[in-house]
C-alpha cells in the first residue's frame, strides 16, 4: 500500500485518470473494496490480477457501465461521474473489449462508422478520418475491406481504430493479448508503443505478466478485489510480480520427472472428419498418447481442437481412421460407452459441455455418469450416493460452495471447473481429456487444477492437454504437438521448446 | 431456516401471479363494463358440494393433459398435439371398448391399452419427423392435431352408428363401464372411477422424472442439450422416446369420460382438453403437485363461468380471457423470483468466499 500511494502523490499535473477508494458491492462476485490508483498521462499504465480479482469491474466502472457505490473517479484532474459508456466517450475515454465486437459482413469504414455517424457522416469524410488515423499510427487498415477477411490482430486494430474515431485519448484494453499469437503480440505493442507517442495514456489489462513488464510504464496490482501496490517494471521479475497477484508462493506449470510408460492408452491413426458440407475439419491425425504422458496440443483457436476432442468423445464421426483406447476400438462407440470405458474431460466451454447451470451440484455430479455407481444404482438415482461423492469432490478439490445443494450457477468459474475436474476424476478414468482447463480461472485453482494434472498423470493416466496457454503447455506436456488447418505440423519437445517457435509452428510461419 | 426460505421462495411466484391476473382480470371487467363486484363475489364463494365433484372430475382430465404435455416440456420438446393424440386415443378406446372383444373390464382394460397405444403413436410420428428429417416437433403436431380431428370425424362416419341426431362410435357394453364414487352423501353426483388414473399418472411422472436415470437423461436435455450429448445422452433416441410417453399419457385424457360418462365417441365429445394442457403444465411449472394445483385452479374457473353468466350476467369467455392472464402472469412471476433466487444463491456464495479470504489472510 505504502509505495502505491508514493506513486500517486507524484504527479498530480500530468494524471491522466484517478481512481480513489473505488468500492463496488454486488452479490456473487468478489467486489471492488477501496481502489486506489493514478495513471500519469501519456503513458502506458498496467493493471494485472488474477481471474476474479475484480479487474473486469473496475473497467466497467471507468468506462460508465457500472457505476461504483463507493469512491470518486477523476480524469484529466476533474472529478467525473460516468452513467453510461456514452459519457466516458465524451471524456476522451475509449473501450477495446476482449470479445471483438465488429460485424463481419461489414467493412472496416461501416464498422468504425457505426453509433458514430454524426462525428465525419459515413462518406468520405469518414473515409479519409479513418485512413489518417491508419496512416499515423501505422496500422495499415483498407476503410473498404471486409471484417471477415481480417485476421485477429488485423480486427483488433480496427477496435483500436473504433476508439480514437470517437476520440478518445485515453484507451481501456482488456487482455488485449489473450487471442493473439506472441508474433501479433509484439505488432500490438508496436501499435500501442506508437500511440504513446502520440500522447495517448493506456490503460492495459492482463495476466500475463512477461507482457505486462515488457509494455508497461507503471504497473497496478490487484488482488481479492482491492489494489495491492504499485510497482515500476524495472524493479520488479514476474515472479515477484505473480506473488503480489497472489499474494503467497507461486506455483508453476512444470512437471517433475517424467512418468511416461510404453503401455500405450489412446491411439488416434490416420483420423478424418469431415462437417456436414463435406469440408475437411481433421485429416491424417496420428496421435498416441501412453500411461502416465502428457500430450499436449498447441494451435491457433479453429484450428481443430475442438474437432480433435469430439472425435475422441464420440461427439464427431469419423470419415476415416481408427480411435482405440487400450484394447477397446473406439470408432464407432458411442459417447456414454466410451465415458463407461474411463474417458473423462474437462470441456473448453466448461457452462456449455460440462454443467447443468440450473441443477444443484449433487445432480451435476451425475452427468456424465448416469450409468455408474456411485451416483446411480440400475435405473435408479441414488440421491445418497450422489450427494455424498459430490461431499467428497468439494472436500478433496477444495470447490467453494455453501454445499452439495447450491447451483451449479451460483459458484465461480474457477470453482465450477474445480468441481468439474473432481467429477471427471471420478470412476477411475483411462483418459483425461483437459481442454484449456485453466482458462478463466484464478491463480489460485489454476494452480490445483495443475496439480491434480499431475497427479493424475503420476497415476498412470494417459492426458490430453488443449491449450491456448504456451507456458501452461510447456510446463505441463511431455511432448506437445501443433495443430494447424486439422493437421499436426509439428512435434515438440517442451524440454528444449520456446513459446516462439511453437508460435511460429502454429501460425505457419517458415512453411509452405 | 433454509427450508423456510425455499417453501416462501416457492409460494412467492404463484401468489405474485395470483396478485397480477386479479388486477388484470378486474381492469379488463371494469373496461368492458361489466360487474367487477359481482364477479368477485361469484369467484370468491366457496363451490357447493355438487360443484366440488364436477372441480374434481374437471381438474382430473385436465391433470392428465397437462402431465402428457409437461413430458415434453421438461426435455425442451413442445408436444402442441396433446389434442390430436388424445382424440386419436379416445376414439381407438371407444372402438375396442364398443366391439366387446373381451368379455367386461377385461376389454375396458384393453381398450385403456389401446388409447395409450393410439396416443403414443400419433405422437411418435412428430418424434420420428424430428429425428429422421429434422422437422420441428411444433410444427409437426400441430399439423397433425388437424389431421386427427379429421381422420377420426371420417373414421366415425365410416364405422359409427347412426342415432338420426349424430353418428358414434358403437355404445359400450354397461358390463364395460366404469362407475363413479360418491365422495358427499346427498349428493348424486359422483367423481368419475378413471378420474384415478390423474394420481397414478401423476405419481409415475413423478417417480419417472425425478428418481431414474432416464428421466435425469430428460431433464438434462431440457436443461442443457449440449451437455447432455457430452455426457453421453443419445438424445435422438431420447426425444423418440419422450415424445410417446407424451402422447401415451396424453391417450388417457378421454377415458374417464368415456367410460363414466359418453359411453361413445362421437361429435359430442368433449375436445380443447390436450389445448388446455398446455396452459396447464404452464401454470404448474411441469411440476407434478404444481400441476394439479393449475388443473383444480383450471376446473374451478371453468365450473364457475357457468355460474358467471346466470349471476352476474358476464360472458364465460371472459373466464377463458382470466385463464389466459394468470399463464402470462405465472411466466412473469416465476422469472423474477428465479432471478431473484439467482442472486441470493450468488450472494451466498460470494459470503463464503469473502469469509475463507478472511480466514486465509489472518492464517
Amino acid at each position: 500500500m505504502a509505495s502505491a500511494d508514493a506513486a500517486t502523490a507524484t504527479a498530480t499535473a500530468t494524471e491522466a485518470v484517478r481512481v480513489e477508494g473505488i468500492t463496488k458491492r454486488f452479490p456473487g462476485v468478489v467486489a471492488n473494496r477501496d481502489i486506489s490508483f493514478a495513471v500519469r498521462a501519456g503513458t502506458i499504465h498496467a493493471l494485472v490480477g488474477e481471474n476474479g480479482a475484480g479487474k473486469s469491474t473496475l473497467m466497467k466502472i471507468l468506462y460508465g457501465v457500472q457505476k461504483p457505490d463507493e469512491g470518486t473517479i477523476e480524469i484529466n484532474g476533474e472529478p467525473v461521474s460516468l452513467h453510461s459508456p456514452a459519457d466516458a466517450i465524451v471524456r476522451g475515454v475509449g473501450m477495446v473489449f476482449q470479445h471483438f465486437q465488429l460485424a463481419d459482413n461489414l467493412t472496416v469504414l461501416e464498422n468504425v462508422v457505426l453509433g458514430a455517424e454524426r462525428l465525419h457522416g459515413i462518406g468520405a469524410a469518414a473515409h479519409a478520418e479513418i485512413k489518417r488515423i491508419s496512416d499515423t499510427y501505422g496500422f495499415g487498415l483498407d476503410p473498404d475491406e471486409l471484417v471477415e477477411t481480417l485476421g485477429v490482430g488485423e480486427r483488433q486494430r480496427v477496435e483500436i481504430v473504433k476508439v480514437l474515431y470517437r476520440g478518445a485519448r485515453i484507451i481501456i484494453l482488456d487482455e488485449p493479448t489473450a487471442v493473439l499469437v506472441p508474433q501479433e503480440v509484439d505488432a500490438l505493442f508496436a501499435n500501442l508503443r506508437g500511440l504513446k507517442k502520440q500522447g495517448h495514456t493506456l490503460i492495459f489489462i492482463s495476466h500475463k505478466l512477461d507482457e505486462v513488464r515488457a509494455i508497461a510504464d507503471e504497473i497496478t496490482v490487484i488482488r481479492r478485489g482491492t489494489t495491492v501496490e504499485t510497482v515500476l517494471p524495472s524493479e520488479v521479475t514476474s515472479r515477484q510480480l505473480a506473488e503480489l497477484m497472489v499474494g503467497s508462493e507461486l506455483p508453476s506449470p512444470s512437471t517433475q520427472e517424467s512418468t511416461v510408460t510404453d503401455q500405450v492408452r489412446l491411439q488416434l491413426a490416420g483420423v478424418e472428419a469431415r462437417d456436414p458440407f463435406d469440408r475437411v475439419l481433421l485429416s491424417d491425425i496420428d496421435l498416441t498418447v501412453h500411461a502416465g504422458e502428457v500430450l499436449g496440443i498447441a494451435g491457433v483457436e479453429g484450428n481443430g481442437q475442438t474437432e480433435l476432442v469430439e472425435v475422441i468423445t464420440g461427439m464427431l464421426a469419423l470419415s476415416a481412421g481408427t480411435i482405440r483406447l487400450g484394447e477397446h476400438d473406439l470408432t464407432r462407440m458411442p459417447t456414454r460407452r466410451r465415458r463407461e470405458l474411463g474417458v473423462g474431460v474437462i470441456p473448453e466451454d466448461r457452462q456449455r459441455y460440462g454443467l447443468l447451470l440450473d441443477s444443484p451440484l449433487w445432480e451435476n455430479r451425475i452427468l456424465g455418469f448416469q450409468t455408474r455407481p456411485p451416483a446411480v444404482n440400475g435405473v435408479w438415482i441414488s440421491r445418497g450416493g450422489a450427494r455424498a461423492d459430490t461431499a467428497r469432490i468439494i472436500e478433496q478439490y477444495d470447490v467453494r460452495t455453501p454445499g452439495v445443494d447450491t447451483r451449479a450457477r451460483a459458484l465461480s468459474g474457477g470453482n465450477q471447473q474445480k468441481f468439474i475436474v473432481g467429477r471427471e476424476m471420478a470412476g477411475e478414468p483411462q483418459l483425461l481429456i483437459a481442454a484449456h482447463p485453466t482458462r478463466g480461472v484464478d491463480v489460485g485453482a489454476q494452480a490445483a487444477i495443475w496439480d491434480h494434472i499431475r497427479a493424475a498423470r503420476r497415476d498412470g493416466l494417459a492426458v490430453l492437454l488443449i491449450s491456448a496457454d504456451l507456458d501452461e503447455l510447456i510446463g505441463l506436456s511431455d511432448s506437445i504437438k501443433v495443430l494447424l488447418r486439422g493437421r499436426v505440423v509439428g512435434d515438440f519437445d517442451p524440454q528444449s521448446v520456446t513459446p516462439e517457435q511453437l508460435g511460429s509452428a502454429m501460425t505457419g510461419a517458415g512453411r509452405d | 431456516m433454509e427450508l423456510v426460505r425455499r417453501i416462501g421462495l416457492g409460494l412467492a411466484a404463484p401468489a405474485l401471479a395470483f396478485v397480477i391476473a386479479a388486477v388484470l382480470s378486474t381492469v379488463l371487467l371494469v373496461s368492458t363494463g361489466a360487474d367487477a363486484g359481482k364477479f368477485w363475489d361469484t369467484m370468491l364463494t366457496a363451490p357447493e358440494d355438487r360443484n366440488l365433484v364436477n372441480i374434481i372430475n374437471g381438474a382430473a382430465v385436465l391433470y392428465l393433459s397437462g402431465i402428457a404435455a409437461a413430458i415434453g416440456f421438461r426435455m425442451g420438446l413442445f408436444n402442441i398435439g396433446v389434442e390430436g393424440q388424445y382424440r386419436i386415443g379416445s376414439f381407438a378406446a371407444a372402438v375396442v371398448a364398443g366391439e366387446a372383444w373381451l368379455p367386461g373390464k377385461a376389454n375396458t382394460l384393453l381398450a385403456i391399452l389401446a388409447a395409450m397405444a393410439a396416443g403414443a403413436l400419433w405422437a411418435g410420428i412428430a418424434g420420428l419427423l424430428r429425428v429422421t428429417r429434422g422437422v420441428s416437433e411444433v410444427i409437426a403436431t400441430i399439423m397433425l392435431n388437424a389431421v386427427a380431428g379429421l381422420l377420426v370425424g371420417y373414421l366415425v362416419k365410416k364405422v359409427g352408428v347412426s342415432t338420426g341426431v349424430s353418428t358414434n362410435t358403437k355404445p359400450i357394453p354397461e358390463d364395460g363401464w366404469v362407475g363413479g364414487f360418491q365422495i358427499f352423501s346427498g349428493v348424486t353426483a359422483e367423481v368419475r372411477g378413471l378420474a384415478l388414473l390423474a394420481p397414478i399418472a401423476g405419481i409415475a411422472f413423478y417417480i419417472l422424472v425425478n428418481r431414474t436415470t432416464f428421466g435425469f437423461n430428460l431433464r438434462a436435455t431440457g436443461q442443457n442439450q449440449s451437455a447432455a450429448v457430452a455426457s453421453g445422452v443419445d438424445v435422438k433416441r431420447m426425444v423418440v422416446i419422450s415424445m410417446l410417453l407424451s402422447g401415451l399419457v396424453a391417450g388417457l385424457i378421454g377415458m374417464p369420460t368415456l367410460f363414466g360418462d359418453a359411453h361413445n365417441y362421437g361429435s359430442s365429445f368433449q375436445i380443447g382438453l390436450g389445448f388446455t394442457g398446455i396452459a396447464v403444465a404452464l401454470l404448474g411449472r411441469n411440476n407434478p403437485v404444481g400441476i394439479a394445483f393449475a388443473a383444480l385452479i383450471f376446473a374451478f374457473l371453468d365450473d364457475r363461468s357457468g355460474l358467471l353468466n346466470i349471476l352476474a350476467g358476464i360472458s364465460p369467455e371472459i373466464i377463458a380471457v382470466t385463464q389466459g392472464l394468470i399463464v402470462l402472469a405465472v411466466v412473469i412471476a416465476y422469472e423474477i423470483v428465479r432471478r431473484y433466487r439467482v442472486n441470493l444463491e450468488q450472494a451466498a456464495v460470494a459470503r463464503q468466499i469473502v469469509e475463507s479470504t478472511h480466514e486465509e489472510a489472518r492464517a
